[in-house]
């Protein structure tokens, strides 16, 4: 029987967009790599800044130690950003930038950046992805208290909108909330409360007549896992939520307008240290999810390395990353053809029921008073559903191939480098970087930054909070004031904030055999302590990813120690104080920023020269060959991603403190 | 190793507070080593010792859960030390009932300087028991009295939480968020003791905190409770109230029968651990809550707690 030969598109799309997430060590150097990928065919700039940048800081701050030039670059003023673009024509480029809390300031830079090349403003091309919600969820790189931050993106959204109309002001990540566990319901949903926020603040800040332009700028940055199928069904679910939304809740009619717009990273969540080799299926199985379907492809795909649960990707790893997609776009003959799930009854059931749930959710984030209001119910919701994920890991219920089954493994050619294939950045960097800013603010007019620093403070003061933020951005930028003066300036005037952990609001866990087990050796521990265990959980520096410190708290909790939790960006002083003053018995550390061989030793000297004498642990992405040098600083026990069975790493230290028991309270 | 509990109790005497953490871990602890040791602290720090009472001000602050008791707190620590007092927290949260672990999430909350040597903040669990104190709270609370100018018990709950923490602290505070109509209803029902001083957070929600601060009031002098002062704060920036609410915690300090308080204190206490450890059998032996009551009243006032635990101990053979 022979059907319609099958329709296919009269000319091939064009390819998506093709990124690499990139950026380290300076300027100079990120530059480098940036004309040698574009070189390589890669279309777009993906920016990756360091977490001071991200946060605030300049490189001589206090909280910057150890992550200067690390996950990203560092940017303090308008000539590191002319530096980090130089001989790239901004007038031609589509830029994304990695940046949130300090998205206004970095735009700013940006736009200074073009004046000096002679590009104006209106040309410019990208997205910041500016989505604070998020931050306070799942990423932790904020700087102000919401109301103040939503009021810095509602202004970003009304100065762009007008002066530099092809710029996504805003990309709502659903992208980070899948990384701290979301199920693909809590995702559509709670990236869409997320948008409805945003574009509330925004509607107070622009004329009605704009308002429709407004949402047609809006886009989203998604995540996909590795069950494709139902990941891509989850993207054909968020399109027509966001049609829907635009036509009823602010009454978008422009069909362009309507279009849901988004761009990609794939899941890193899911990629293993264990025989790392496997992630690159991984990684091409999750790009299918997002591009399969031609009704919900992607605009722009960025892709993470086969190697980063391991440390930071070198160049020829973000190549082999690049070239994915492009065997995709230029081999496969996947742009050919009409939407491929048109009239799949299989596809249309799935996005229904996620659809269905995930309008149940955001029914529920509504009554909390919007998804401001409710974040600290979302971020324990996400607790719960990773702690669950974990579980079925831990119980071979989600198998993980070389992690949980079939681990058996060859030893690995790529690996085998003296740096174990892995991207290692000049701890120098971090000096030149410190000297470079003070030389900065040295030569430049002192008198001019202070009035621009002055006439800011004054914007953000005003009670009625009508004049944007942006244009006293954008003027001390020009001025040449810095990353970190910026930041201050207005931390001045918010106030700073710390979000919620999200810990105290996670269930208690159902006791299996194996918990119950660890139960008794807690009580018989506590019987020879004197005191129940109790453990400080707690991350250094400035990396807010935070959600394998709270598995690590909840499971503490759960086998009956007392966690003393204190969430992020903590000083080795920070941690030695409380500490001391808790009376812990042991320490625990999380670090995925690569800042660890800065940090811990810092820490360990903090607690010894505070008296504490309480065995310290260590978990995160800790390359092998850093294993070594921190036992000798005197870690007790390193655990990486390849230890996902969180209940044994918490035996591992009941035994430790069952061996350590001689003295009942862990400081002198 | 513990440092030995007679030494620490010298050091806290001498208002040394960098003894206060390894006092701490020892007056926590279970272990039989350190019960005897804990009894010498604490007998180094008994009003026999100090000849009168512990110096401090001990202040009960209590709400339920979002009530802004941490936030409250920041400001509070802020004032205090600008005007040199130095402050102990002892923040009781509760536990699992599943695990009898506790996730101890307050010390994130409170704002204050790491290195400010004047501040210590000591999270505890509350134990089995909802809404109470740690078995460990009030010797600790006594103990820093001798050393720090201000102690602070933080608990969670709203009725019953507050009976107990008035058994050891000097002041207590109750900490309300506007439209908490719980405390209006519990209040008026006598479920809850009146407290010595009501807080209504968020006062920057203006009308609704503005109502709640009135029918507290109107609630309070309907019940005759005319000392009980009721101050509405914000801690936002710039904060208000946090003044007022001070010198409010000052009058009633300055006011009260500070000995009889302390006294009660310790024979609430010193029961209260007889109890913990003997069980309602135990009291039998005795014959009796109040032919225990009785017994304590014929002590000494100067004993310290654990003392007091000696004598019933004996009483009940």
């Amino acid at each position: 029987m022979s059907g319609d030969p099958p329709p296919r598109l009269p000319e091939p799309d064009p390819p998506w967009m093709m990124r690499t997430y990139a950026g380290h060590s300076t300027a100079r150097a990120s530059n480098e790599l940036y004309r040698r990928n574009l070189q390589k065919g890669q279309t777009g700039l993906s920016v990756a800044f360091d977490l001071p940048t991200q946060t605030g800081y300049d490189p001589d701050d206090e909280l910057a130690r150890g992550e200067v030039g690390k996950v990203g670059v560092p940017i303090s003023h308008r000539g590191d950003m002319a530096a980090l673009m130089h001989d790239i024509p901004l007038g031609e480029m589509n830029t994304s930038m990695t940046i949130n809390a300090t998205a206004a300031w970095l735009l700013a830079l940006y736009i200074v950046a073009a004046e000096e090349q002679g590009v104006p403003e209106h040309e410019l091309q990208g997205t910041t992805q500016n989505d604070i919600i998020k931050e306070f969820l799942a990423r932790g790189t904020y700087a102000f208290p919401p109301a103040p931050s939503m009021r810095l993106t509602a202004d970003m959204i009304a100065y762009t909108v007008e002066h530099v109309p092809k710029w996504n002001p805003i990309n709502i990540c659903s992208y980070h909330l899948q990384e701290a566990g979301a199920t693909p319901v809590q995702e559509i949903a709670y990236a869409m409360s997320n948008a409805i926020a945003v574009l509330d603040a925004a509607r107070e800040r622009v004329p009605d007549a704009q308002l429709e332009q407004v949402f047609g700028r809006i886009s989203f940055f998604v995540n996909a896992g590795v069950r494709f199928i139902e990941e891509h069904a989850k993207l054909r679910a968020m399109a027509i939520l966001w049609e829907e939304l635009g036509r009823e809740r602010y009454g978008v009619q422009d069909p362009r307008h309507l279009r849901f717009r988004y761009g990609v990273q794939v899941n890193s969540l899911g990629l293993t240290e264990a025989q790392p080799e496997n992630n690159v299926q991984r990684i091409v199985l999750e790009t299918l999810a997002v591009t399969l379907g031609r009704d919900a492809r992607a605009r722009a795909i960025q892709l993470p390395a086969w190697n980063e649960a391991l440390g930071l990707p070198r160049p020829w790893d973000q190549q082999w990353s690049l070239r994915i997609q492009q065997v995709l776009a230029y081999e496969t003959d996947i742009l050919e053809y009409p939407d491929i799930f048109a009239g799949s009854k299989v596809m249309e059931g799935l996005v229904d029921e996620l659809l269905a749930g995930a309008r149940g959710e955001m029914a529920v984030v509504a009554e909390h008073g919007g998804a401001v209001e409710a974040v600290p119910y979302m971020k324990g919701a996400l607790v719960d559903s990773h702690r669950e994920r974990i579980r079925r890991i831990e119980s071979g219920e989600q198998i993980v191939v070389g992690q949980n089954r079939f681990t058996e493994t060859e030893l690995s050619p790529l690996t085998d480098d003296a740096e174990g294939g892995i991207l290692v950045v000049d701890p120098a960097v971090e000096a030149q970087q410190i000297e470079a800013v003070r030389h900065w603010r040295a030569e430049r007019d002192q008198t001019a930054v202070d009035a621009a620093l002055a006439a800011l403070a004054e914007v953000a003061r005003a009670e009625d909070g009508r004049q944007n933020l942006m244009i006293a951005t954008i003027a001390a930028a020009r001025a040449g004031a810095t990353t970190g003066e910026w930041a201050r300036t207005l931390r001045e005037v918010f106030g700073s904030y710390r979000a919620p952990t999200g810990v105290g609001e996670a269930a208690a866990a159902a006791p299996d055999d194996e918990l119950s087990e660890l139960r008794g050796d807690v009580a018989r521990l506590q019987e020879k302590l004197g005191r129940r265990p109790k453990i400080l959980v707690g991350k250094p520096g400035l990396d807010g990813h935070s959600n394998g410190a709270e598995q690590i708290a909840v499971r503490a909790r759960d086998s009956g120690m007392d966690v003393v939790y204190e969430g992020i960006r903590l000083t080795p002083a920070q941690i030695a104080a409380s500490a001391l003053q808790e009376g812990v018995h042991v320490v625990g550390l999380s670090i995925l920023s690569g800042s660890h061989r800065e940090l811990i030793p810092a820490v360990i000297d903090a607690l010894r020269e505070a008296g504490v004498s309480a065995p310290v642990v260590v978990g995160g992405i800790i390359p092998e060959q850093d294993v070594a040098p921190l036992r000798e600083a005197g870690v007790a026990a390193v655990y990486t991603p390849k230890d996902f069975d969180i209940t044994r790493i918490m035996r591992d230290i009941v035994g430790l403190l069952a061996a350590n028991g001689s003295s009942a309270n862990g400081s002198a | 190793m513990s440092a030995a509990g007679a030494a620490l109790g010298a050091r806290l005497r001498e208002r040394d507070v960098s003894a206060a953490p390894a006092a701490l871990n020892l007056l926590e602890s279970t272990a039989a080593g350190d019960r005897a040791q804990a009894a010498e602290l604490l007998a180094e720090v008994s009003p026999a010792r100090l000849g009168g009472e512990a110096p401090a001000h001990v202040i009960g602050l209590t709400g339920p859960p979002g009530a802004g008791k941490s936030t409250l707190l920041s400001a509070l620590l802020r004032v205090w030390r600008e005007r040199g007092r130095t402050v102990a927290i002892l923040a009781v949260d509760p536990s699992s009932r599943r695990s009898g672990g506790s996730l101890l999430g307050d010390r994130a909350r409170i704002d204050f300087d790491p290195a400010d040597p004047g501040v210590l903040i000591r999270s505890t669990a509350a134990g089995q028991r909802l809404g109470g104190l740690a078995p460990a709270t009030r010797r600790s609370a006594h103990a820093l009295a001798a050393a720090f100018d201000i102690v602070v018990i933080e608990t969670v709950g709203v009725g019953q939480a507050e009976t107990e923490v008035a058994d050891v602290a000097d002041t207590v505070a109750v900490v309300v968020q506007p439209g908490g109509g719980d405390v209006l209803q519990f209040l008026k029902s006598g479920i809850m003791e009146i407290p010595d001083v009501l807080v209504v957070t968020k006062a920057d929600l203006g009308r609704l905190a503005a109502a709640t601060r009135r029918d507290l009031t109107a609630a309070l002098r309907s019940l005759g409770a005319r000392a009980t002062r009721v101050i509405a704060v914000s801690s936002l920036p710039p904060p208000s109230g946090i003044e007022e609410l001070i010198e409010a915690l000052d009058e009633h300090r300055a006011v009260l029968d500070i000995g009889a308080r302390r006294l009660h204190a310790r024979r609430a206490g010193a029961l209260s651990d007889f109890v913990l450890e003997h069980g309602e059998r135990g009291l039998r032996a005795i014959g009796g809550r109040s032919a225990a009551e009785t017994l304590l009243a014929a002590q000494e006032p100067g004993l310290e707690v654990p003392a007091l635990l000696a004598v019933l101990e004996r009483g009940a053979g």
